[in-house]
């Protein structure tokens, strides 16, 4: 008889439960979730990996597909398939013994999650000060590796890359995600509220500069996170930016590459 | 102007944010921020005012331009919009649709 092994990341408060028959896949997956790991009992949804050998069939170069067929979102790419029944809270998910394609869907997940929310993860690194989280949203190479690795000793790095937004009863939260960027460093598990997104930009000199509503919103569209083929959800995105612009300041950010940047930052 | 009909996609999501009228589609993700008179055409947009009674009523009457430079530039917005499928349009009206609705700020 085949044993089961569970274990439960726990991603912005938001506990998803893995379920292997193999012992050390679920190793694997709690020391890349180190700090994300959380309890069992109460998970929000369930999901049995299936791992099957590396093989064509999984190695294709096949984009990131996620649509919803039949009350069930279907997830797929070269290197993984899944299913997600969000209203039973299960799915299962097939794909070789790698850390990175449940990572995917991990992500995949979460967007879906956030949707419906009123929340979503953004292409930005996130740190908290002072008990606030400041946001700093930008394509590849805007920057945001840069400006986490110069934060000084009393700034918590919640990630140098994928931050996440909830919505909550009194503004909008950023937690801690292991999603890790260039800095190959997890984020830590904690939120605060967010006081600023800053839009990053490389420059000469340190300034920040305010931006008007619609560049805001189009900047915030622009990074964030979402894979659906879904128009209901794409609206949703559409209301939550345009909710958060209009309750959270965004700013541009330009830095030159120097620990006096975090002087502005408080 | 020939008459054309012209109607808000349901497949849109619109907002009035920081006074600008900022439009995605649903379908492709386009954004458009408009401006004060494509906002006004954008509103009278319900399927069954010609484009042309459109354009004297909420754009000839209030802002300060000529007719026929109204017609021409709400030609080229109208039909830049619905490449994207953002707005429809039709020589007829457009009864039988139920137009996106603009959400309050």
């Amino acid at each position: 008889m085949n044993q089961s092994h569970e274990i439960a990341i726990e991603i912005g408060g938001m506990p998803i439960l893995l379920r292997t028959q193999d012992g050390s896949f679920r190793e694997l997956l709690a020391s890349r979730y180190a700090g994300f790991v959380g309890s069992s009992l109460h998970p929000k949804f369930e999901f049995d990996v299936d791992l099957v050998p590396p093989s064509a069939e999984m190695d294709s170069d096949e984009d990131v597909h996620v649509e919803m067929q039949e009350g069930e979102w279907r997830l797929r790419r070269g290197d993984f398939r899944a299913r997600w029944d969000p209203r039973a809270g299960r799915g299962r998910i097939r794909q070789s013994a790698n850390p990175y394609s449940i990572d995917s869907v991990l992500r995949i997940v979460h967007t879906l999650i956030l949707a419906r929310e009123g929340g979503f993860l953004l292409h930005a690194a996130s740190a908290v000060r002072s008990g606030r989280a400041f946001l700093f949203s930008g394509i590849s190479g805007a920057g945001k590796t840069t400006i986490s690795r110069l934060a000084p000793a009393d700034v918590i790095l919640l990630t140098d890359e994928t931050s996440y937004v909830r919505h909550a009863r009194h503004g909008y939260r950023a937690c801690g995600t292991p999603f890790a960027g260039e800095l190959a460093r997890m984020g830590e598990n904690c939120s605060a509220p967010i006081r600023t997104v800053f839009l990053l930009e490389k420059g000469p000199e340190n300034k920040i500069e305010p931006v008007d509503t619609a560049e805001a919103v189009r900047s915030l569209l622009r990074n964030i996170l979402f894979f659906a083929e879904d128009t209901e959800l794409v609206k949703m995105i559409f209301r939550s930016a345009c909710e958060f612009v209009d309750r959270v300041p965004v700013q541009r950010l330009t830095f030159t590459p120097d620990k006096r940047v975090w002087d502005m930052i408080r | 102007m020939s008459d054309k009909y012209i109607a808000r996609s349901t497949a849109i999501a619109a907002r009035m944010l920081g006074g600008e009228m900022m439009v995605m589609s649903a379908v492709d993700s386009t954004f458009f921020t408009l401006n004060e008179v494509a906002t006004a055409i954008w509103q009278a947009a319900d399927g069954r005012t010609p484009l042309s009674e459109i354009v004297a009523r909420r754009v000839c009457s209030e802002f300060e331009v000529e007719p026929e430079v109204a017609c021409r530039d709400a030609e080229q917005f109208v039909d830049e919009l619905s490449q994207h499928g953002i707005l429809l349009v039709s020589d007829r009206p457009l009864d039988n649709l139920s137009s996106s609705p603009v959400e309050a700020p």
